[in-house]
C-alpha cells in the first residue's frame, strides 16, 4: 500500500498543558509523529499551547500555532491551512475530545478535512462507557456490572442493584477525573454529584467494585490491512482500585499462563476491531480475579497514552511513530523495526529483561490531600527502570524516584515498628504513595507473606519478591559485607552501593570502594525488541550485573547530558526540553552523544535522540558507572534541573569534566553565605536576610529583619516548603516542621518585600560576552513562586532605566560566576529598587519559553558554548525584544486533591504552562488564560472579597469590570468600599454568616469570575469560595494584579475577536 | 524464601567451548543435548512437554520463569521432553490460581536438570553468532574441560531420527477439544464423534494442542505411530490426514517421508513443523538445517494470498529449500524476519503445510483458522476429490 499520496498536509493537535494525568509522554508521542510525518514530506500543522514542549519547536512542524486548544482556534486554524487530514490520536485525551468536537460541530466536514487514526465514531464507541459496554457484549466479553446515570435519582436507582461498595467514573475525563470508590451510601451520593458536574457530557458510569482485581494492560496496534500487534503487556502490582497511573507497574505481565495471557491476546485483538481504531496504537485494560481467573475488560484507549509511552520506552518500539506512519496509509510490514532494520515492525516485541515503573507523587505540596490513592489520578510523575529480573528493576526504580529512597527503607526512618497490629494491617489495606515501603516493612516486622496479600491484595508473586529483598536485608545487617560472589548476586537483585553501606553499617563509599577492589561491577545489556535473537543497531543500554558488557562505547569525542529524572512539581518537561537541545545541537556540532535518564514520559529517553542512551537512575552509583564505561570528554548537569546539579560536585570529584559553568559557581549561587559574599562584592542589593540553623535562630533573626519575612529551606528547587510568615506564631510553627523535614540544611530567612514586582532574566554567557535572553515581568506581586506566576516577556510596566539595570546587573552576576551556558537571575522591583532574590547558573523553567518568545534556542546556543563556541561565531551577541508579548500562564493541580485550598504562595504548586502571544498584553494574556483551561467570561457577575491592604487598589480594578458590563457583588466590607467608590454592589453573605451565602452563589452557577484576595493570617476562611470556584470551574484570581490583567484581557476579547498566528510568522519579523 | 535454593552449582558447557556457571535447580544430574533459544515470554511448561524439543537444552530468553508454576491443563505432551532447561532466574514459588506444582519440584519429579543464574542473554549472543550446537548441562560434574569434552563428543542431531523416540507406541482416539477459563477442555460426546469426519494424525512428536484444535474444527481424530504405512492408514478408512510437528532432522526419517509420497493425492494433507518438512521431502524438495532456528511466539509470517500478517509461535531447526521446491508445490507463507520458506500449497495434489504453529500453546492464535481451512478442505474433496484444494481457494 505504501503512503496515501491523496494526502499532502496533515494537521496535528497537542496535549496542551502539564497536568497531572496528560504529562510530557504527549510531547513524546507527538514529537516522534511530528517527525514521521514530515520524513514522508508531508506539510505539518501543528496546533499545541505549551511552549515547554520539544514538538512545538518551529522546526518540527512546517506551522506552529501555540494557542488555545478551543474548537474556535482549531476551526481557524484549520479555515486558514486547509489540511488534508486531522491526526487526533497522539495528544492525549485533549486532542481526542477537541477532534469530537470539530467532527461533530461540522468543522471537519465544512473544510473536508478527514480524520485519521480513528474515525469519529471509533473514537465514539471507544469513550462513550455506553456504546463500549454495548460493543464489548456483542463480541462476547466480560465487564463488570454498571449502569449508566445522568441524574442523581438515576444514581440512586442504580447502587440499589449493584450494592455497595461502586466506583464511580465520570465520562470523557482525562486522568479518571472525578472517578472514585464509594463504601457507603454519603460518600455515594457526594461522588455522584461530583462525578456529573466533571464529566463535560454530565453523565456517569457506577460500577461493580473490582478492587483487589489483579490488572493488565495491553498496548495493541492495528493497520490499515487490519494486521493486529500487541506491543507489550503490563501487569500493575497495586490491585485494581489504583489508578493505573498511580500504580505501580511492571512489564511484562509476570503471573499469566499462556493460555490466559492468549485470551487476553485474542480479546484484544476483537476489541481494536470491533472499535474500529484503523490504524496506531491503543491501550486495552483488564482485570483478573485473582481465584476464579475471570476476566473483564475496563476500558479502551483508542490513541496512544501514558501506558504506551512506557510500553515504547520498555520495549523498544517507537509506538507513536508507527502510529503516525500507519495513520498516512502504510502497513505494518512495509515499516522497518529501527533497531534490528532488517526485520519489520510488524511482530511482536520480546524482552529479555523485566521493567518497572514507579509513579512519583506530590504530596508534600498539598498538605491537606490524605495520601491515599484511588481511581483519579495523582502523581506528577514517575519513573522506570530495567533490570534482569523484576527484584533488580524494583530497586533501581526506588532509588530513580529520587525522594531520598535507595531501596526499600523503612518509611520516616522509625517505620511501623511499635504500631499495634491493627494499624500495620490497616496500612497495607489503604493504597498510598508509601504501600510499598509499608509491605517491606510489615514483612520485617514478621507479617506473614499470605497476611500481607490478603490485606493488600497484591500478587503473591510481588509481594515475595518483596519478601527475598527483606530476606537479604537481614542477611547483610547481620554478617556485613559480603564476598564477592555473593556481593555480585546482592547487587544483582538491585541494592544500591548507599543501601548496602545502611544495612551494613559501612557507609556507601566504603561498599563503592570496596565492589571495586572486588571487581563487581555493573555491564550494560541493549534494549532490542528482540531478545538478542536479531543484532541491534541502536545503543539504547541499562545496567546489569551479568556477564556480559554489550556496551561497546566508541572512540568518538562524545559528552554526556545527564536528564531531570521523574517529573515532579518545580521540575518538569522544561528540563527535559533543555536535555534534549543540548543533545541535538552538540550532535549537529559533530559530537557522539549520550543521554542518561530514568522519566520513561520524556523526548529525551527516546532512543532517536541521542547517538547513545542509558536507562538509569540519576544517583552517583549510577552515573559514575556509566562515565566508567563511555569516558565522555564532559558532561552536562547544567540543563536537567536540580537532579543532575545535585551530582556536579562527586562527579567532579571522582574525575568527571562537568561542562560549563564550574560546580564552585553553582555552589556559589547557592549556598547562602557564599552567596551574600557576591552580592556585596558586585555592590548589588538584597533584601535583608540571614542563615538559621537552629529555632531561635530563626526567630531572632526574623524579629530584627521584621516580618513579614520569606522563609525556606536552603538547597530546594520549586520553593518546596517556602512561605511568607506574618509573625512569631506562625514563625514558631513553622520552625518546628521545617526543621524536623530538614534536619542538616539550614533556613533562609529574608524580608517580605510585599507587593514587589518581580522580574526573571535569562541570560547566556560564554565567559566573556553575556547576552540577555529574556526579561519576563511577574503578573502576580513577590511572594508568589515564580513558576506559578504568570509573567509577561518583554515586560510592561518598567521603566528603561529598570531594564537597563537589571541587565546590567546580571551581567555582572553572570562575569562574577564565570558563567558558561545559561543563567536565570530572579528580581524584585519594591519602590523602584532593584533587589536581587536568587540566581541560578543553570538552566531554568523558563527557557523554552523565551525560546519560542525571541525566536533564539537558548538550550542549543548554551550547549554549544559549553563546548567552546563563542556567542559571536553563534550569532547571538545582543538582547532580542521581540515586537509582539508574549504571556505565559501557569496551570494547576488542584482539582485533583479535594479538600486543598488553591491558594498560590511562595511553594511551587503548578504542574504546567501555557503560552499567549499577541501583539500587546491584554489580548495576550486572555489566550494565556483561555489556553490554561479557565476561559474568561464576557458578561456575568464578578464576586469581589479583598483583605483590607488591597482595598485601595480595588478602584481600578472595580471600574474595568463595570465598564465592561460586568455586575459586582461583594462581601459586606468590600461592598461598602466599593459603594463608598460610587460603584454599583450588591452584597452577599460570608459563609459564616449564613445562607444563601457566596459559596451559594457561586454553587448556583450566577458567578462569573471570583475575585479574591485573603488576608494572609485568614486564608482559611475563603478556602471554601475558591475551591467551589475551582470545581464548578469559575475563574478565580487571587491576587488584584491577577484579577486586573484578567479585566483588561476581558476588555480585549470583546473588542476583537483573536485571530491566530503561527510561530514561523512571528519568528519572521 | 527460596528452600534450598541457589545452594548447588551447576554448569553448562558448548561444544566451541563457551561454559556458564550458575546454579542447579529440578533434577541433580546431567544432560546432553542441542543448545537452543526460546523467545517466548509466557508458555514454558508447554514449551518443555513439546516433543519437539526432545534431545534439546532449552535457554529461555524471558528471564523469570516459573512464575506461574505448572498445572495439569497447560502440558503438551506426557512428560517433559526438553533435556535441560536454561533460565536466569527460576522461581520456586509460584503465583497463579491454576498452578499446582513449582517448575522446581516438577523438573525434579521429571528427572530434568535445571540451571539458573545464567547471563542467558550472552548465551543467546553466542548462539545467535556462533550457531546452534551441542551443550551440556551439570551439576554432578563441574569441571570445564570434562564438560567441553562430553559436548563436543555428543553426536549432532543432523542426521538423527529423534522420531522413534517420541512417537506413540500404538493408534488411539483423541476426544478433548478447546480450552475454556470456566470449565477446562470440552470434552466431545462419543454419538457427536461418530458423525465427524475422521483424520489420522501421524505422530511425529504431537503436540496436545494440535489434536485439541483438529477436534474443535469439527475433526474425529485417531493418532498412529510414526512408522504406519500409507497402506495401514488407509486401510482405517480416513476422511483426511495430519502430520504432525517433531523432533529433529526430516531427512532421518525416511520411513515417514515414504508413506507420506504414498498417501500424497489420495486425501486432503495438513503438515505442521515436521510434518511440513517430511511432505517437502516426499514431493522431491530438499531441507536443511538453520543456523539457530526459529522458538518463539513472535515471528511474522506474511500470507502470499492474503497480504495479511500473522504472528506465530515456531519452533524448528530445519527448514525446507525454496529452490528444491520449485514446480512440486506452491508458496503461501513466507517469513518475514528472513524470507524462508513458511508455508506450502499443492499444486493439484489436496494438501497445505505450514512450518509455523497454528496451534499455538504457547503463542498466538492468529493461525488458528487453518485448522477450520483443513476442515473445509476435507468437506470439499468428499464432494470434488482433487480439485477440493481448487475450490477451497476459490472460497477464500
Amino acid at each position: 500500500m505504501g503512503r496515501r499520496q491523496d494526502l499532502k498536509s496533515v494537521f496535528v493537535i497537542g496535549s496542551g498543558p502539564i497536568t497531572i494525568g496528560q504529562a510530557c509522554e504527549f510531547d513524546y508521542s507527538g514529537t516522534q509523529a511530528l517527525k514521521a510525518l514530515k520524513e514522508e514530506g508531508l506539510r505539518v500543522i501543528l496546533l499545541n499551547s505549551n511552549p515547554a514542549t520539544i514538538m512545538t519547536d518551529p522546526e518540527f512542524a512546517d506551522l506552529t500555532y501555540i494557542e488555545p486548544l478551543t474548537p474556535e482556534v482549531a476551526a481557524e486554524v484549520i479555515g486558514r491551512e486547509r489540511p488534508d487530514a486531522l491526526l487526533p490520536t497522539l495528544g492525549g485525551q485533549t486532542a481526542l475530545n477537541l477532534a469530537i468536537e470539530l467532527a461533530e460541530n461540522g468543522t471537519l466536514e465544512r473544510f473536508g478535512v478527514e480524520l485519521i487514526g480513528a474515525s469519529l465514531a471509533a473514537i465514539k464507541k471507544a469513550e462513550d462507557r455506553d456504546m463500549f459496554r454495548q460493543a464489548m457484549l456483542k463480541i462476547g466479553l466480560d465487564l463488570p456490572a454498571s449502569v449508566i446515570a445522568r441524574s442523581t435519582e438515576q444514581a440512586e436507582h442504580a447502587v440499589e442493584k449493584l450494592g455497595l461498595p461502586v466506583i464511580i467514573r465520570p465520562s470523557r475525563t482525562l486522568g479518571g477525573t472525578g472517578g472514585a470508590l464509594a463504601r457507603d451510601h454519603a460518600e455515594f451520593r457526594d461522588k455522584v454529584e461530583r462525578g456529573l458536574t466533571s464529566s463535560p457530557s454530565h453523565e456517569v458510569l457506577i460500577e461493580e467494585s473490582i478492587a483487589g482485581w489483579k490488572e493488565f494492560e495491553l498496548e495493541v496496534m492495528r493497520d490499515r490491512a487490519d494486521n493486529v500487534v500487541i506491543i507489550c503487556s503490563i501487569e500493575n502490582l497495586d490491585p485494581m482500585g489504583v489508578h493505573t497511573g498511580d500504580s505501580i507497574t511492571v512489564a511484562p505481565a509476570q503471573t499469566l499462563t499462556d493460555k490466559e495471557y492468549q485470551i487476553m491476546r485474542d480479546a484484544a485483538q476483537r476489541i481494536i476491531r470491533e472499535i474500529g481504531v484503523d490504524t496506531g496504537g491503543s491501550n486495552i485494560q483488564f482485570a483478573i480475579h485473582p481465584e476464579t481467573g475471570r476476566m473483564v475488560v475496563i476500558e479502551m484507549n483508542p490513541r496512544v497514552s501514558r501506558s504506551s509511552a512506557l510500553a515504547s520506552k520498555a520495549t523498544g518500539f517507537p509506538i507513536a511513530k508507527i502510529a503516525a506512519r500507519l495513520a498516512v496509509g502504510y502497513r505494518l510490514d512495509e515499516l522497518p523495526n529501527d533497531i534490528t532494520r532488517k526485520t519489520p515492525a510488524c511482530f511482536e516485541p520480546t524482552i529479555d529483561y523485566v521493567v518497572t515503573k514507579i509513579p512519583r507523587f506530590a504530596f508534600e505540596k498539598f498538605r491537606d490531600a490524605a495520601d491515599e490513592l484511588g481511581p483519579q489520578m495523582k502523581s506528577v510523575g514517575e519513573a522506570m527502570a530495567i533490570g534482569r529480573t523484576f527484584k533488580e528493576s524494583l530497586q533501581k526504580a526506588l532509588r530513580s524516584l529520587e525522594i531520598d529512597s535507595f531501596g526499600l527503607e523503612s518509611p520516616n526512618g522509625a517505620g511501623l515498628k511499635g504500631l499495634p497490629r491493627a494499624a500495620i494491617l490497616e496500612r497495607l489495606r489503604t493504597p498510598s504513595s508509601r504501600r510499598l515501603y509499608y509491605v517491606a516493612d510489615a514483612l520485617r516486622l514478621g507479617v506473614s507473606v499470605e497476611e500481607v496479600c490478603a490485606e493488600s491484595r497484591i500478587d503473591p508473586w510481588f509481594v515475595r519478591s518483596v519478601a527475598e529483598i527483606v530476606e537479604v536485608e537481614r542477611e547483610l545487617s547481620a554478617a556485613g559485607l559480603p564476598a564477592k560472589e555473593r556481593l555480585r548476586e546482592v547487587k544483582g537483585m538491585g541494592f544500591s552501593d548507599r543501601r548496602i553501606g545502611e544495612l551494613t553499617g559501612a557507609g556507601e563509599i566504603k561498599v563503592a570502594h570496596y565492589r571495586r577492589r572486588l571487581e563487581v561491577k555493573p555491564v550494560f545489556k541493549t534494549v532490542d525488541t528482540c531478545a538478542a535473537e536479531f543484532q541491534a543497531f541502536t545503543p539504547y543500554l541499562y545496567s546489569a550485573y551479568e556477564g556480559e558488557d554489550e556496551s561497546r562505547p566508541s572512540s568518538r569525542r562524545k559528552i554526556m547530558i545527564l536528564g531531570g529524572g521523574p517529573n515532579r512539581i518545580g521540575q518538569g518537561i522544561e528540563f527535559d526540553y533543555c536535555c534534549v537541545h543540548a543533545s541535538l545541537a552538540l550532535r549537529e556540532a559533530g559530537y557522539e552523544t549520550i543521554m542518561v535518564n530514568c522519566n520513561p514520559e520524556t523526548v529525551s529517553t527516546d532512543y532517536d535522540v541521542s547517538d547513545r542512551l542509558y536507562f538509569e537512575p540519576l544517583t552517583f552509583e549510577d552515573v559514575s558507572a556509566i562515565l566508567e564505561v563511555e569516558r565522555p570528554e564532559g558532561v552536562i548537569v547544567q540543563f536537567g534541573g536540580q537532579t543532575p546539579l545535585k551530582l556536579a560536585g562527586s562527579l567532579a570529584r571522582a574525575g568527571a569534566r562537568i561542562l560549563g559553568t564550574s560546580p564552585d559557581a553553582i555552589d556559589r549561587a547557592e549556598d547562602r553565605e557564599r552567596f551574600n559574599a557576591l552580592v556585596q562584592t558586585l555592590n548589588l542589593k538584597q533584601p535583608r536576610g540571614m542563615l538559621a540553623r537552629n529555632a531561635q535562630e530563626a526567630l531572632d533573626g526574623a524579629a530584627s529583619i521584621g516580618y513579614p519575612v520569606l522563609i525556606r529551606p536552603s538547597y530546594v528547587l520549586g520553593g518546596r516548603a517556602m512561605e511568607v510568615i506574618w509573625d512569631e506564631k506562625g514563625l514558631k510553627a513553622y520552625v518546628t516542621q521545617a526543621l524536623m523535614a530538614s534536619e542538616t540544611r539550614p533556613l533562609l530567612v529574608d524580608r517580605y518585600l510585599e507587593g514587589a514586582v518581580e522580574v526573571d532574566v535569562d541570560a547566556i554567557a560564554d565567559g566573556e560576552r553575556v547576552v540577555i535572553g529574556g526579561m519576563m515581568e511577574h503578573v502576580e506581586p513577590a511572594g508568589i513562586h515564580s513558576g506559578d506566576s504568570a509573567c509577561v516577556l518583554p515586560p510592561r510596566s518598567l521603566t528603561s532605566a529598570l531594564l537597563a539595570e537589571l541587565s546590567r546587573w546580571t551581567k555582572l552576576l553572570a562575569r562574577e560566576l564565570g558563567v558558561v551556558g545559561l543563567i536565570n537571575v530572579q528580581y524584585a522591583i519594591f519602590h523602584d529598587e532593584v533587589y536581587v532574590l536568587e540566581v541560578n547558573p543553570r538552566a531554568s523553567r523558563t527557557v523554552p519559553f523565551v525560546s519560542k518568545a525571541i525566536g533564539v534556542p537558548l538550550a542549543k546556543l548554551a550547549a554549544l558554548v559549553m563546548i567552546g563556541r563563542k556567542l559571536s561565531s553563534l550569532g547571538f551577541t545582543e538582547e532580542r525584544i521581540p515586537r509582539h508579548i508574549s504571556v505565559k500562564e501557569s496551570v494547576f493541580p488542584f482539582s485533583r486533591f479535594p479538600g486543598v485550598d488553591p491558594l498560590l504562595g511562595p511553594e511551587m504548586k503548578s504542574t504546567g504552562e501555557v503560552m499567549g502571544i499577541d501583539d500587546s498584553f491584554a489580548p495576550a494574556f486572555a489566550r494565556a488564560q483561555t489556553a490554561a483551561l479557565t476561559p474568561l467570561p464576557r458578561e456575568g457577575t464578578v464576586f469581589l472579597s479583598v483583605r483590607d491592604a488591597d482595598k485601595s487598589r480595588i478602584e481600578s480594578l472595580a471600574s474595568g469590570l463595570s465598564r465592561t458590563g460586568f455586575h459586582l457583588v461583594a462581601t459586606e466590607g468590600t461592598a461598602r468600599y466599593l459603594r463608598a467608590l460610587g460603584f454599583a454592589c450588591k452584597t452577599v453573605n460570608k459563609v459564616a454568616q449564613g445562607s444563601p451565602h457566596v459559596v451559594d452563589l457561586i454553587r448556583s452557577g450566577k458567578i462569573a469570575m471570583v475575585v479574591n484576595t485573603p488576608e494572609a493570617t485568614g486564608a482559611v476562611d475563603s478556602a471554601s469560595i475558591r475551591r467551589t470556584a475551582l470545581e464548578r470551574r469559575v475563574p478565580y484570581f487571587t491576587t488584584i494584579a491577577g484579577a486586573q490583567a484578567a479585566a483588561e484581557a476581558i476588555a480585549a476579547l470583546k473588542q476583537r475577536s483573536l485571530s491566530v498566528r503561527s510561530l514561523q510568522d512571528y519568528h519572521r519579523e | 524464601m527460596k528452600d534450598g535454593a541457589r545452594t548447588k552449582r551447576a554448569m553448562l558447557a558448548l561444544a566451541d567451548g563457551r561454559v556458564f556457571t550458575g546454579y542447579a535447580f529440578g533434577a541433580v544430574g546431567e544432560a546432553v543435548g542441542e543448545m537452543v533459544f526460546n523467545t517466548a515470554m509466557t508458555g514454558y511448561q508447554e514449551v518443555l512437554t513439546d516433543p519437539s524439543y526432545c534431545g534439546q537444552l532449552v535457554c529461555m530468553t524471558y528471564p523469570e520463569i516459573g512464575n506461574v508454576g505448572v498445572n495439569e491443563d497447560d502440558a503438551e505432551s506426557a512428560r517433559i521432553y526438553v533435556e535441560g532447561l536454561i533460565v536466569k532466574e527460576c522461581w520456586r514459588a509460584p503465583s497463579n490460581w491454576r498452578s499446582r506444582m513449582s517448575l522446581d519440584e516438577y523438573l525434579e519429579r521429571s528427572n530434568v536438570v535445571g540451571i539458573e543464574g545464567i547471563d542467558t542473554r550472552a548465551l543467546v549472543r553466542h548462539i545467535r553468532e556462533h550457531g546452534a550446537q551441542q551443550g551440556v548441562v551439570s551439576s554432578i560434574d563441574l569441571d570445564p574441560v570434562s564438560l567441553v569434552a562430553k559436548a563436543k563428543a555428543a553426536p549432532s542431531i543432523v542426521g538423527c531420527d529423534l522420531v522413534r523416540r517420541v512417537t506413540c507406541e500404538a493408534a488411539y482416539d483423541w476426544e478433548l477439544g478447546e480450552w475454556e477459563l470456566a470449565g477446562g477442555f470440552k470434552r466431545v460426546s462419543p454419538e457427536e464423534m461418530r458423525n465427524r469426519p475422521r483424520v489420522i494424525a501421524i505422530d511425529y512428536g504431537i503436540k496436545r494442542n494440535i489434536l485439541r484444535r483438529l477436534t474443535a474444527a469439527g475433526f474425529r481424530v485417531r493418532v498412529v505411530p510414526a512408522f504406519a504405512t500409507a497402506q495401514e492408514i488407509l486401510a482405517q478408512g480416513p476422511d483426511a490426514i495430519f502430520l504432525s510437528n517433531g523432533p529433529g532432522d526430516p531427512e532421518a526419517v525416511d520411513y515417514a517421508r515414504d508413506a507420506v509420497a504414498a498417501l500424497l493425492g489420495k486425501r486432503p494433507i495438513f503438515g505442521i513443523c515436521l510434518g511440513h518438512q517430511i511432505l517437502a521431502l516426499a514431493l522431491g524438495g530438499k531441507t536443511y538445517k538453520l543456523a539457530f532456528g526459529h522458538h518463539g511466539a513472535n515471528h511474522p509470517v506474511l500470507d502470499l494470498k492474503t497480504g495479511r500478517v500473522e504472528i506465530t509461535s515456531q519452533n524448528h531447526g530445519f527448514a525446507a529449500d525454496e529452490a528444491s521446491l520449485r514446480g512440486l508445490a506452491e508458496l503461501s507463507h513466507v517469513n518475514l524476519n528472513d524470507r524462508t520458506i513458511e508455508g506450502l500449497r499443492g499444486l493439484g495434489s489436496p494438501f497445505f503445510t505450514v512450518q509455523y504453529h497454528p496451534e499455538a500453546s504457547p503463542g498466538p492464535h492468529d493461525a488458528d483458522y487453518l485448522f477450520r481451512r483443513f476442515y473445509r478442505l476435507t468437506e470439499l474433496f468428499a464432494r470434488y476429490g482433487a480439485q477440493a484444494l481448487e475450490r477451497l481457494q476459490s472460497e477464500q
